[in-house]
């Protein structure tokens, strides 16, 4: 059986209040987060606005804000944040060991069959 | 008949609390053997802290003497770890050969300190900070001092808990100590940005050497520990290094005897493991996908355990945490969790004068986790609303203020109710000493403003903090007539501060770092946001240029990755090409750029350069790479900075021309580039009045005439179109930069961020920079001065420290996926 966390590397590697991203062949590039105090999130890398590149965005607090036309999107929810409406699906994170893993159901789920 | 036999492996602070409960409920149930791997009976774990530091001594940390064991009839293994577990015929196996079978099995033997592989982790002299041998090895260190009678020297691997006070504890023993944390603030899982930067500056105060963002590559020495080597080439000496960066769940033993295990041995509620037989407890168990590091949850599940084994099963459902940090002087506590998400809020209370900084994090009315620095004498209260998911929205305004405040019934949770209940002498404005009653005073009086008001008591003109008080007054004393608009914006929603405010309390109180601004100017959000983090990375910037150290992820993309984004997420690029001229080897190196990395277009653009666009992240370094190779530099093309001169072919060709506008433009571009500034910032130089390089309509113009330079200010083509107004005419070229560089100074030291040279000299008036620029000479010297000097720091190319590999890890993917067979490549 394949397993069902996927182990994409140290966290030491993120940036605090920065983010890197994961390309996955055949699917939606994914782009995870480091917060200020050292929580791991992550997203779809396309603002639910115009799919601007949501992984080079500045991070506060547990949000991102787009770089693109400054959308502000919940790092936790994926929601978009104050008056606008629209939502980025949400990968699965956890850190073990200072590696992180990501949820590989819902990484792949961009893939077309 | 004989008493079923139980086994506990592990004789620390889970293993003897488990038999403790158990005794309690039924002492004559079992019979008992406890295994320990150290030689020692069963002690505090948590006090090895205190030990180190010399507070305490073994005896008084010992939980359970001897005598304790005896009158139980427990046996007690020492240093003799079990080494098997055969479940079959249910018996154990010590290191030693001894075999003695169970009827019951409790595993609690704890965790491994994790020691991070690097080179040299093996010498002797690194240690961890786990038992009593570990203390042994440290105390033995600060014994033996450095050479020449000197202090030895100790690092620190880790700046958690555990790191903090192995530092403290060693500096307290004589040593020099410097603490290295991989992450840019210390105890990042319990403390937020701010709290950890208010606790580095503390422990520096006390002597030690704090390094965040210090990666180790190596230990070093022969034979034993001489010292550390950092990634970034960094060396320090140490007699002894501590590993304190984490610990993972001993479970050794457990996966042996194949018991189902995850990041811990797995438990049921009633901590059995997949074994019936078989119990665990402590910080080697996996409950409900959590692992625990500390011994309140331990006391959870030893109660747990003793009901299951003995009375009526309770079950065990998890834990919240609370954590203190055990440095002596130093308060510091955490609880539940505060990295905020959806539907939560921060309230933010910082106390400059006090030190003391609280964040409480709320949902639907429910405290879910708290951060305290410098006062934490309420952090139990906040813990025990945490824990009882009290309902906080009567209290809520007034929670941040603690328990006293929030439940004395009086103050109510209107704050204007609660400053109209304060005396008449209650003091307001503590800079200044003002009190309520001269503050109401001075409103009655007629000042109906929060300007009027500051100046005619000072109340809330020095730091401000109070401004919120003086408003509150304002609104209580005028009611309705109150408009409670202040004229000037603040910088955002973090903070009732204006940019001026800012800037100036930036100078006053020789702010010099993000979190201390927040710190001391009361920002009521834990890390800023996208407004507010730019504009103070500027304007520390331009306060302490070659001092202060830029922070990357307050800048906003185009300046983190020194290109421009586009709508598609790639990037242009726009090499600098001085005055807007070019040469063949220049624009064959862009030609083959645009080629190799598959450029989609090149365009001239408006400032006269060439715009390479649809360049990948990942190729951005290459490309830099390439054209610095062609004595190219980076054009700021993407940044709040000088952008570019534009001009025309003045009098070295053109019929017209007066001066040599192309060479003064150069000259221009050549001493202003590479300063960042409030906002975008272009300059042009026409050669005669037809101004063919639209100097009229930029940041600073020169039109040159037969007689000199006529320059022009606060020109914008931008949204808003914005002719220039006429600065001052002047004789020489150097006069030109000279008041080109004040200019650009002024803008600098004075604009809101984000201000272009327009709105700005409209605020401002011209008369005030004429009167700053033109009338007075020492002044513009004086600027001009301050100007050169901070060049000195930002005259580098960002594309040449990238090219070179700084920060490369930026550009990349972290890794790869790739659907089926095997899902995972590392990029
Ligand atoms: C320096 C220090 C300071 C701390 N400060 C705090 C604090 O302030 N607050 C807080 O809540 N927590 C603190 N902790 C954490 C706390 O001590 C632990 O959470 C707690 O001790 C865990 O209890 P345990 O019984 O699971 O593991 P331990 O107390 O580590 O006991 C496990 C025991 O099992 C033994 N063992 C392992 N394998 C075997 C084997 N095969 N056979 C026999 N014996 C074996 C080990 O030698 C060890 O003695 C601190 C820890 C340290 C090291
Ligand atoms: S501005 Fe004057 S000097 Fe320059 S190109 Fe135009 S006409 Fe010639
Ligand atoms: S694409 Fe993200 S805000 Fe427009």
């Amino acid at each position: 059986m394949l397993p069902e966390w996927l182990d994409i590397g140290p966290v030491d590697q993120l940036p605090a209040l920065g983010a890197r991203t994961l390309p996955v062949r055949g699917g939606r590039e994914i782009a995870i987060f480091h917060t200020a105090n050292g929580e791991v999130y992550a997203l779809a890398n396309q603002c639910p606005h115009k799919a601007g590149p949501l992984s080079q965005g500045i991070v506060h607090d547990t949000t991102v804000t787009c770089p693109l036309h400054n959308w502000r999107i919940s790092l936790v929810t994926g929601e978009a944040l104050g008056e606008d409406k629209g939502c980025v699906p949400v990968i699965p994170v956890k850190i073990d060991g200072g590696r992180i893993l990501i949820g590989r159901a819902a990484a792949l789920a961009g893939v077309a069959a | 008949m004989t008493k079923p036999h139980l086994i506990v492996v592990g004789n620390g602070m889970a293993g003897c609390r488990a038999v403790e409960e158990i005794l309690a409920r039924d002492p004559a149930r079992y019979r008992i053997t406890i295994f320990g791997a150290e030689p020692h009976v069963n002690y505090n774990r948590i006090m090895l802290s205190p030990l180190l530091a010399g507070d305490k001594a073994f005896d008084d940390i010992v939980i359970n003497d001897l005598a304790w064991y005896a009158d139980n009839n427990i046996d007690l293994v020492t240093s003799d770890p079990v080494v098997a577990i055969d479940r079959k015929i249910q018996t154990v196996t010590a290191r030693s050969g001894r075999v003695e079978s169970y009827d019951k099995l409790i595993l609690a033997t704890g965790s491994d300190p994790f020691i991070i592989p690097v080179p040299g982790h093996d010498l002797q002299g690194v240690v961890s900070f786990r038992d009593m041998d570990d203390v042994g090895a440290m105390l033995r260190a600060a014994d033996a001092g450095g050479p020449d009678g000197e202090p030895g020297r100790a690092v620190v691997i880790g700046g958690g808990l555990l790191g903090l006070e192995a530092a403290h504890g060693l500096s307290l023993r004589g040593m020099k100590v410097t603490v290295l944390h991989i992450m840019p603030t210390l105890m990042e899982r319990q403390l937020d940005e701010a709290a950890g930067w208010l606790l580095k500056a503390a422990l520096e105060a006390r002597g030690q050497t704090i390094l965040t963002g210090a990666d180790t590559a190596e230990i070093y020495g022969q034979g034993k520990v001489e010292g550390v080597r950092l990634k970034d080439g960094r060396e320090i000496p140490a007699a002894l290094v501590v590993m304190a960066v984490g610990i993972r769940p001993n479970v050794k033993l457990a996966r042996a005897a194949g018991l189902a295990i995850g990041r811990g041995v797995h438990v049921d509620d009633h901590l059995v493991t997949s074994d019936a037989n078989i119990l665990a407890v402590g910080e080697c168990v996996e409950h409900n996908g959590l692992v625990y590091g500390l011994v309140a949850p331990l006391w959870d599940m030893c109660r747990s355990l003793a009901d299951a084994l003995v009375a009526t099963p309770s079950g065990y459902s998890g834990s919240v945490t609370s954590t203190k940090l055990k440095v002596s002087g130093i308060d510091v506590f955490s609880a539940g969790d505060f990295s905020g998400g959806e539907g939560c809020e921060d309230i933010v209370l910082r106390d400059a004068s006090r030190g003391v900084y609280k964040r409480v994090v709320v949902k639907g009315d429910r405290v879910v986790g708290a951060v305290l620095y410098g006062d934490t004498q309420d952090g139990n209260w906040y813990f025990d609303l945490l824990k009882r998911q009290a309902d906080v929205a009567e209290i809520r305004d007034a929670l941040i203020f603690g328990q006293a405040f929030a439940s004395g019934g009086a103050a109510s949770a209107n704050p204007n109710a609660a400053v109209a209940a304060l005396a008449d002498d209650a003091e307001i404005c503590g800079c200044n000493g003002v009190s309520k009653g001269k503050v109401v005073g001075a409103i009655t009086g007629g000042a109906v403003t929060l300007d009027a008001v500051r100046s005619c008591t000072k109340a809330s003109a020095s730091c401000g903090s109070c401004t919120n008080l003086v408003e509150s007054l304002l609104a209580i004393t005028l009611g309705d007539a109150f408009d409670g608009e202040r004229s000037a914006p603040t910088v955002c929603k973090c903070t009732s501060f204006t940019h001026e405010d800012v800037r100036r309390l930036i100078l006053e109180k020789q702010l010099k770092a993000i979190p201390q601004v927040m710190q001391e100017l009361h920002w009521t959000t834990p890390d800023g946001c996208s407004s507010c983090r730019p504009a103070l990375n500027y304007y520390l910037l331009c306060a302490w240029p070659g001092e202060f150290v830029d922070d990357n992820q307050s800048r906003f993309v185009n300046e983190r990755m020194h290109a421009n984004i586009q709508k598609d997420g790639t990037y242009s690029v726009v090499p600098r090409m001085w005055g807007g001229v070019t040469n063949p080897k220049e624009l064959r190196a862009i030609a083959d750029v645009a080629e190799k990395y598959e450029a989609r277009m090149v365009k001239v653009t408006g400032g006269q350069r060439l715009d390479i666009f649809g360049i990948k992240k990942e190729d951005l370094p290459a490309v830099w790479a390439d054209l610095n190779a062609a004595g190219m530099v980076s054009g700021h093309a993407y940044a709040k900075a000088l952008r570019t001169v534009k001009t025309c072919v003045g009098s070295e060709w053109c019929r017209f021309g007066t001066q040599d506008s192309t060479g003064l433009g150069i000259k221009t571009e050549q001493m202003t580039w590479g300063s960042f500034m409030p906002h975008k910032f272009k300059i042009a130089v026409s050669g005669c009045p037809r101004n063919c390089a639209e100097a009229t309509i930029k940041d600073f113009g020169v039109i040159c005439v037969d007689s000199g330079y006529e320059l022009s200010i606060g020109g914008n083509g931008g949204i808003k179109l914005r002719g220039t107004d006429f600065l001052c005419k002047v004789t020489t070229e150097q006069e030109a930069l000279d008041y080109c560089a004040a200019f650009i100074q002024l803008y600098r030291e004075e604009a809101r961020y984000l201000d272009r040279t327009a709105p700005w000299v409209e605020r401002v008036g011209l008369e005030y920079i004429k009167q700053r620029i033109v009338e007075d000479a020492a002044g513009r010297a004086a600027l001009t001065a301050r100007f050169h000097q901070s060049q000195v720091f930002l005259q580098d190319d960002p594309w040449a420290k990238r090219a070179a590999g700084e920060d490369y890890k930026l550009h990349q993917h972290l890794a790869e996926i790739r659907p089926a067979p095997r899902t995972l490549e590392m990029a």
